[in-house]
């Protein structure tokens, strides 16, 4: 095996791209969460907004269009979830894991006719000075506009929950609804909009995949990123620039991976793809068997039926 | 009060009902500028709905109110907050990972920002001698500074009307004394207080005037200090109450002996136990005072087996049980009844049966070689139905769909009738309505007739001074030493509960 043949810089570089789609969807996700919504069906509004950005990046030429139609795409479908969830009181994690394989058979069906095309490329950020900065240039100033959305959703996400009037909002409810009921706030309302946002991040994050990282349209392509992004809002312990760390770190568990095949590392190929994922769960095993600091930071109501009583 | 005092609240013939209970019923009553109105009734009796409606959560079915001369008819909290009125909730409307500060900016219409909030906050504690510290996590405060943090809430949008529904429930005598001042000193600037409670003494300690309410009805109005306490409970009962009797007996050997037992809290905001040391003897009733959260849910869960401490902690006729778990204690007649009713004793979903299964299986053996005697089962819950006098149709019925009091007779009843050795019950009477609180208190003094030892943690002192033999106080998870109840005063209990908890008497 030949380590030289790792660049640290290009890994970092690729990091950055491969976290991408699952810092999007966990961002939004974190949201939800935030607003007491557990809405496993990340991973069928993650496909949903590949397939939809893809279909309209093709049909327009835009992929601008393209990301607009996916962060539609996603809101739509996660809004079943928040009617089922929130006006129909049904079960969310039951409601969560079927919109999860409604959305993995729904993409497949718009999707058929999109396999094998390739979508028009996205703009690549033009930073002719600074992005030739040896070390820093290719990791901080050399990706597409995307990266520096995804980095900018988490602050914004972050100074909204940690300053703002409705960013407090959100906290309550997710905290105590009966008490946020209590004071007059709609509960219902702010966590369809939570919901919402949360499809609209997803959607984004499945567009990423397939207009960008792959570039094309696969049946399944999101394979278990939705997945990942569950888990690391609870690896981020509901904080956004944990959640940004931790999907820094998978990415780079994966990008290593890839890495370390090329080199050609003498362990099976498929030791090396299980790796990213074995050490998402090591990595929830230590953080949760502190019970009272995951119980601490966790929202209150998290996944608990609301029915105004009064 | 004066008697020129203009009217500030007028409610004239509300009616609410609920399918299959109507909870008010033409009620009409009226509230001058300053004064303290107390709403007394017993649980049930409509208090809560009627103020929901005055506050905004609840729409009446009809009748009227007006404020200030013009009509009143808030569709939601927001628009009654609009008007001045202002409410304390029973169970605090707060949020535990939040702090004081993001607390109070949440039941406000147009919070300043954060820095100014907190000066705000800091000016009108001390104004009212209700000390807090802005920053502080609401879920590491007391019940006191937690009641304190809702007062204030209230007193920053400057109300017309405020609202207490039993503000007193969760606070030791010497911290009652602080809130009665700045309530007095609120009333004297000019602020109507609508004062709920079903604790008489206050009510004539502290209001002009109070409205009593029956079954949904107003039975009487009448001014609280020219009453004494047992009328007032007959206006609110509608009967000669029943005083729990004691008959006479002697007291036994030691029957359940605790010796430095420690235990970690499994609540992230609980309260760990540290070596807590008492005894009990048979025929004996020790009462457990102490202000909410201060480790009654940790003793009971140590004492129940549901959290296991070292085996010699725990001695019950000389034998280590500190160890076992609730079936095993169940083997040795140790029994407990938690104070959360829907979750804790009963799973709300299941029949009364199947709950009366639940914790009777072994005493009451019935189970067979781990199959069920569904007879048997179904005639112990309804002996339990029978002689608790449990208002439900039937023993199928789901524990979820029996009001609270009825379920704790239920809950206490099922234990009592195990013929413990030794029982342990939380707050056996929260919410249960005078006459049965007086019924399960007497199952509680023929038990121990019969031999049993009997723990009872509660936060009604006027309970535990009914029934205690000896009485020892919860405080940040210790004990105080046991004394005799004969002879303790009040004041001497508050003492042994902490005092005031760091509170300051209101500078007026």
């Amino acid at each position: 095996m030949d380590l030289s043949t790792i660049n640290p810089v290009v890994l970092i570089a690729t990091l950055m791209v491969a976290a991408t789609p699952i810092l999007l969807a966990a961002t939004g996700e974190l949201v939800a969460e935030k607003s007491g919504v557990l809405n496993l069906g990340v991973e069928g509004m993650m496909i949903t907004g590949a397939i939809c950005g893809f279909a309209v990046a093709v049909e327009t030429g835009s992929p601008f269009f393209g990301f607009i139609a996916a962060a539609i795409g996603g809101a739509l479908l996660s809004l079943i979830f928040g009617v089922l969830t929130q006006i129909l009181l049904a079960n969310q994690v039951a409601t969560g894991l079927a919109l999860t394989l409604f959305g993995l058979g729904l993409s497949a069906l718009l999707g058929q006719s999109y396999a094998g095309i390739k979508p028009p490329s996205t703009f690549k950020l033009d930073m002719p000075l600074i992005s030739d900065i040896p070390v820093l240039g290719p990791i901080l100033f050399n990706h597409d506009l995307m990266v520096y959305v995804s980095i900018g959703l988490v602050a914004l996400v972050w100074a909204a929950l940690k300053y703002s009037r409705i960013g407090l909002v959100v906290r309550a409810v997710g905290e105590n609804h009966e008490a946020a009921h209590a004071l007059g706030y709609k509960v219902v309302r702010i966590r369809l909009l939570a919901i919402m946002f949360g499809g609209a991040c997803a959607g984004l994050g499945g567009a990423y995949l397939s207009l960008i990282r792959v570039p094309q349209w696969t049946e399944g392509m999101t394979a278990g990123a939705g997945w990942i992004a569950l888990a690391i809002v609870v690896f981020g312990s509901w904080k956004p620039w944990r959640v940004l760390l931790g999907a820094y770190l998978f990415g780079g568990v994966t990008g290593l991976q890839l890495n370390l095949q090329v080199a050609g590392a003498d362990i099976p190929v498929e030791y090396l793809s299980m790796a990213p994922y074995l050490i998402t769960i090591i990595v929830l095993v230590i953080m949760s068997a502190d019970k009272s600091r995951a119980a601490l930071s966790a929202p209150a109501s998290l996944g608990k039926v609301f029915h105004a009583t009064s | 009060m004066t008697q020129t005092a203009p009217i500030l609240l007028t409610v004239d013939g509300l009616t609410k009902a609920y399918p299959g209970v109507v909870a008010n019923s033409d009620v009409s009553f009226t509230i001058a500028e300053g004064e303290v109105h107390a709403l007394l009734g017993e649980n049930g009796a409509g208090k809560s709905t009627l103020v929901k409606m005055i506050y905004g959560l609840v729409r009446p079915d009809s009748g009227s109110m007006t404020l200030r001369g013009a009509p009143y008819e808030p569709s939601e909290p927001r628009a009654a907050r609009a008007d001045g009125v202002a409410m304390v909730f029973q169970h605090f409307s707060l949020f535990d990972a939040l702090n004081v500060a993001e607390n109070i900016a949440l039941g406000m219409e147009n919070p300043p920002p954060q820095s100014q909030l907190a000066a705000r906050i800091r000016d009108v504690s001390e104004t009212y001698g209700l000390p807090l510290d802005p920053a502080a996590i609401v879920g590491n405060l007391s019940a006191g500074e937690r009641q304190r943090v809702e007062i204030i809430r209230c007193l920053l949008q400057d109300p017309k009307l405020l609202i207490m529904d039993e503000p007193t429930s969760v606070l030791t005598p010497q911290e009652v004394e602080i809130l009665f001042e700045t309530l007095r000193k609120l009333s004297a600037e000019g602020t109507a207080i609508l004062y709920i409670s079903h604790k008489l003494e206050e009510i004539r300690n502290l209001c002009d005037s109070a409205t009593v309410l029956r079954l949904g009805k107003v039975v009487g109005t009448c001014n609280p200090r020219e009453k004494t306490a047992t009328e007032l409970a007959e206006m609110m009962v509608g009967q000669i109450l029943h005083v729990p009797v004691r008959a006479p007996r002697d007291v036994g050997d030691v029957v359940l002996e605790v010796k430095n037992l420690s235990a970690e809290s499994p609540n992230a905001f609980g309260t760990s136990l540290k070596n807590v040391s008492f005894t009990v003897r048979a025929g004996e009733v020790l009462g457990i005072c102490g202000v909410a959260g201060n480790g009654q849910d940790e003793l009971l869960a140590a004492l129940s087996g549901e959290v296991r401490a070292d085996a010699g902690a725990v001695l019950v006729n000389g034998t280590p049980v500190g160890a076992l778990g609730p079936n095993e204690r169940r083997h040795l007649a140790i029994l407990a009844a938690p104070e959360e009713r829907l979750g804790h004793a009963a799973a709300p979903d299941m029949s009364l049966t199947e709950n009366a299964l639940l914790t009777g299986a072994i005493r009451e053996k019935l189970t067979n070689h781990g199959f069920l005697k569904w007879p048997a089962i179904r005639a112990f819950a309804e002996k339990v139905i029978e002689e608790f006098d449990v208002r439900t149709p039937g023993a199928g019925n789901a524990a979820r769909s029996l009001s609270g009091g009825n379920l704790q007779k239920f809950v206490v009843g099922r234990e009592v009738l195990q013929r413990p050795d030794v029982l342990v019950v939380n707050q056996p009477t929260w919410g249960v309505d005078a006459s049965a609180a007086a019924a399960i208190r007497q199952s509680l003094l023929d038990l121990t007739a019969e031999g049993a030892a009997v723990i009872v943690i509660s936060q009604d002192l006027d309970e535990l001074m009914e029934i205690s033999d000896s009485f020892a106080a919860l405080n940040e998870g210790r004990l105080t030493e046991p004394r005799p109840a004969l002879g303790l005063t009040i004041n001497e209990i508050g003492l042994m509960m902490g005092g005031a908890h760091g509170m300051e008497v209101a500078h007026v």
